[in-house]
């Protein structure tokens, strides 16, 4: 079944002068067309400004296309009845883990969604108890935020939006403000999240290590999927992922350099292991 | 002209419950022109160290020597060191104010008491360093795209003319390009205008590409004061502390260890790439 | 400094005023406050500070702790006992000097305004050491509902009272952060007149303010994604709910209350004030 699904996307927004007047519309997204399974870890990539949050905040319907049409769960997000269904269907974890802690104790953060929903008092106990397990925040539960590291915090947030019970997940750019350890706290609880519950990912990140796992990669550029494929296929084009601001991990790079220089190495290779069995066999 | 640090001690909230030592009898010496990159993580207490370099923290114990004279001695002009050692913050756009993007440089030179036409020339000079375009000069600095603010932030320190540059994570936030982009202008800036940089980063990558040195802090302590080769030989020892080597070092070692005869000192994507095909050539 | 103040802090502690609704600590800390001005007498004084030793006891805060609180409204203190003292003109005159007079009726008038302020400030902040901020905005919005009735937005208000609890700590560690920055780029915040000091908060104000606004969007689209859509339909994680101790606590606040207006008002140890 389609989770996400949107038909020739264009989202416009509007120039102002300093007086404010109009003086023109901006393409963010342009005629975009994605598909994402039910079940799917999908990655969104593309540099800074390239369109890819702004369609991350499509599929939670914080935005609504200015033409085209975006399905989310089967429900069509420009429809204003739809919208809370939308937001419940597909949860959302933003950048700054400080600008999305509402609670001022964890529990009670992670309890700030099922409130907002309506879920009757023991539930949302029961809720907030298990997603805190999910994220393995548990024994933080009476914590502050303010206290807590910066991948600590982004874990509260993806509990936050596991205990709405939300399809799909969507996470922009969950990683760029943590340091190496806190984005691989991050990464690890999407893993055991997405083998557990079984939810929908969708990544959006500039970080290419962190998508070698995707069952699909779309790269956005100027509001435009320029290239959509497996990471195998993704990051056998070195060069013209270079020419949309973006990079490869070192090992893609490094047999990307060897094939050059005329050594026989396939491409696509994306996990150090993978390279060195082939240079092995090599020689 | 360099930086000497003797067994210097900090400690945080000293006399409240809270009280934990941030750095444990640091001694470090960084001479003049060298290009050094300052790794370990959250809380090692790198933050801390740095902060000190220009007197924004005070030791509580210990010695600081800039270009031999004591910081701490009495009558000793912070405000004369933290022109010659200029401190880049994490996300430094985030303390732009002024109206457009000249006088906002301006502000640093301004600070330091000189004129209207120094402080304009230190300006365009700074802002050409960075590599920012003539025609955002006169644009609020809160209309530039994030890696352009981050030039002009970092043009707003370099406008003091330091001789030390230190940086705390300058590519935090930025995507790969823009990434790229500002290490190479900082190494640039290291080359062109004879600058000590002093570079804090996440990146292993990074450092192993640019630093002369590598300075590895943990729980306070120097753990390791090398070349980034050197250094990145103890990789096991690093990730024990939640660090790692770059990518390409551990091929290298996994190569090593199925009787491949790489060479495992290797820390970039070209070094591997020429190593790699030396050792496959003979091969064949 | 800012550390310093601890008025308005929490104190972690497992006491049985700690465990009490927050409804019961607002509604007997205004009674408190109340009664301190409904006698006129040393008996009542007397109630007033037993009640309130009491209270400390059983909550379990350290008495050096709450005296700590007191330190940045000394000064306040001082100012509002001299003017006591030297303005108040009644009864024998106990001491005089060139334009300094003080009269019986002024040191009588004093001692007890400076007792009636501090128990005053103890009363109030022995709310909030034993009361998270969570608990006092739920504590609040349950008190107030009723003005929902008269359109004030009750909901709206504890809404805002909590996030900006949950940023008051975050600001200002950005401010320090921000202050660094500029002290880096050679500002001086030390010296000058009012006038110069004034401007040379600019550096910190608007990046501060800029930064508070960009945390104000993403936390309301944060908000949002959340399925936040104001007080309708919304459920509670923790209901407030009245137990056995809470109305055991408003019968001992009946009582002392009680106990303060018929002693401290009929009991003839008294020496009347105004």
């Amino acid at each position: 079944m389609d989770m996400v699904q949107t038909e020739k996307l264009v989202f416009e927004y509007e120039k102002r002068d300093e007086e404010g007047n109009v003086i023109g519309t901006s393409r963010a997204i342009d005629e975009v067309d994605i598909d994402v399974k039910e079940g799917q870890f999908i990655a969104i990539l593309g540099h800074n400004g390239s369109g890819k949050s702004t369609l991350a905040k499509h599929i939670n319907a914080i935005l609504v296309p200015t033409e085209g049409t975006m399905w989310v769960n089967g429900r069509n997000t420009s429809v204003p009845e739809e919208l809370w269904n939308v937001r419940q269907s597909a949860g959302m974890v933003f950048q700054n883990p400080d600008n999305q802690i509402i609670g001022t104790v964890v529990e009670e953060d992670v309890g700030f969604g099922p409130e907002n929903l309506g879920v009757p008092t023991d539930e949302i106990w029961q809720r907030v108890e298990e997603s805190l397990k999910a994220v393995g925040m548990i024994e933080y539960r009476h914590h502050s935020p303010n206290k807590l590291s910066g991948g600590q915090k982004q874990r509260v947030a993806i509990a936050g939006v596991v205990a709405m019970e939300p399809k799909c997940i969507v996470l922009d750019e969950p990683t760029a403000m943590l340091d190496p350890v806190g984005r691989k706290e991050v990464l690890k609880t999407v893993q055991k999240l997405r083998e557990q519950k079984k939810v929908t990912v969708i990544l959006i990140t500039h970080y290419m290590e962190e998508v070698v796992d995707a069952d699909k990669i779309y790269v956005m550029d100027h509001g435009h999927v320029v290239m959509e494929g497996t990471p195998g296929e993704i990051f056998s084009r070195v060069d013209e992922l270079k020419s949309y601001r973006l990079d490869v991990p070192q090992v893609t790079l490094l047999a990307d350099e060897l094939r050059k220089r005329g050594l026989k190495i396939p491409e696509g290779i994306l996990r150090k292991e993978e390279l060195v069995e082939v240079l092995c066999r090599l020689s | 002209m360099s930086i000497k640090l003797e067994h210097l001690n900090y400690i945080y909230s000293q006399g409240t419950a809270y009280e934990k030592k941030a750095l444990k009898d640091i001694c470090l010496e960084i001479p003049h022109g060298e290009f050094v990159g300052i790794i370990g993580h959250t809380g090692s207490g790198k933050s801390t160290l740095i902060q000190h370099l220009n007197g924004l923290i005070r030791a509580a114990s210990g010695e600081l020597y800039y270009n031999g004279e004591n910081i701490y001695q009495e009558g000793y002009s912070m405000k004369e060191l933290r022109g010659e050692v200029g401190l880049v913050f994490q996300y430094p756009e985030h303390q732009l104010f002024e109206i457009d993007v000249m006088t906002d440089v301006c502000f640093g030179p301004k600070n330091q008491g000189l004129s209207r036409e120094e402080c304009q020339d230190r300006a365009l000079e700074a802002l050409r360093l960075v590599g920012l375009k003539e025609k955002y000069y006169k644009v609020s600095p809160f209309e530039l795209s994030g890696g352009q603010k981050r030039r002009v932030a970092i043009a707003g320190v370099l406008a003091m003319r330091p001789k030390v540059l230190v940086l705390d994570e300058p590519t935090a936030g930025l995507d790969p390009r823009g990434r790229d982009d500002i290490l190479d202008q900082i190494a640039y800036l290291h080359k062109e205008s004879d600058l000590t940089v002093i570079l804090v980063s996440h990146s292993m990558e990074d450092i192993a590409r640019y630093a002369d040195r590598l300075i590895v802090m943990n729980k306070g302590t120097v753990m390791y004061n090398d070349t980034p080769k050197k250094v990145f030989e103890h990789y096991r020892e690093l990730e024990a502390v939640g660090l790692a080597a770059p990518q390409v070092t551990y091929i290298m070692h996994d190569l090593a260890g199925r009787g491949l005869k790489v060479r495992t000192d290797v820390t970039t994507v070209s070094e591997a790439a020429d190593e790699i095909m030396r050792v496959v050539s003979q091969y064949k | 400094m800012i550390r310093d103040i601890t008025i308005g802090q929490y104190y972690p502690a497992k006491s049985i005023v700690h465990r009490l609704d927050p409804r019961v600590k607002l509604v007997s800390t205004l009674l408190y406050l109340i009664s301190l001005f409904l006698f006129k007498s040393i008996s009542g004084y007397l109630i007033a500070t037993i009640f309130l030793i009491a209270v400390i006891r059983v909550s379990r805060v350290p008495f050096s702790f709450i005296v700590r609180g007191l330190k940045p409204v000394i000064m306040l203190l001082m100012i509002t006992v001299l003017f006591n003292l030297f303005l108040t003109r009644s009864g024998d005159v106990l001491f005089h000097a060139w334009i300094f007079t003080i009269t019986e009726g002024g040191l009588v008038t004093a001692v007890y305004m400076a007792v009636r302020l501090v128990y005053l400030i103890i009363g109030s902040s022995l709310m909030t050491f034993t009361t998270t901020p969570n608990e006092l905005t739920d504590g609040i919005e349950a008190l107030l509902y009723p003005l929902n009735k008269v359109r004030v937005p009750v909901h709206e208000v504890a809404m805002m009272m909590s996030i900006a609890l949950r940023f008051i700590p975050i600001l200002l560690e950005e401010t320090d952060k921000i202050m660094k920055a500029q002290i880096a780029r050679g500002a001086d915040f030390e010296s000058g007149n009012m006038i110069q000091r004034a401007k040379s908060m600019i550096p910190i104000l608007v990046p501060l303010f800029v930064s508070a606004f960009r945390r104000a969007n993403d936390l309301a689209m944060a908000m949002e994604a959340r399925c936040y859509r104001g007080g309708e339909g919304r459920t509670k994680m923790k209901p407030l709910r009245y137990k056995g101790r809470d109305r055991m606590a408003y019968l001992t606040m009946a009582a002392y209350v009680a106990m303060v207006v018929v002693i401290g008002r009929n009991v003839p140890l008294h020496v009347w004030i105004f």
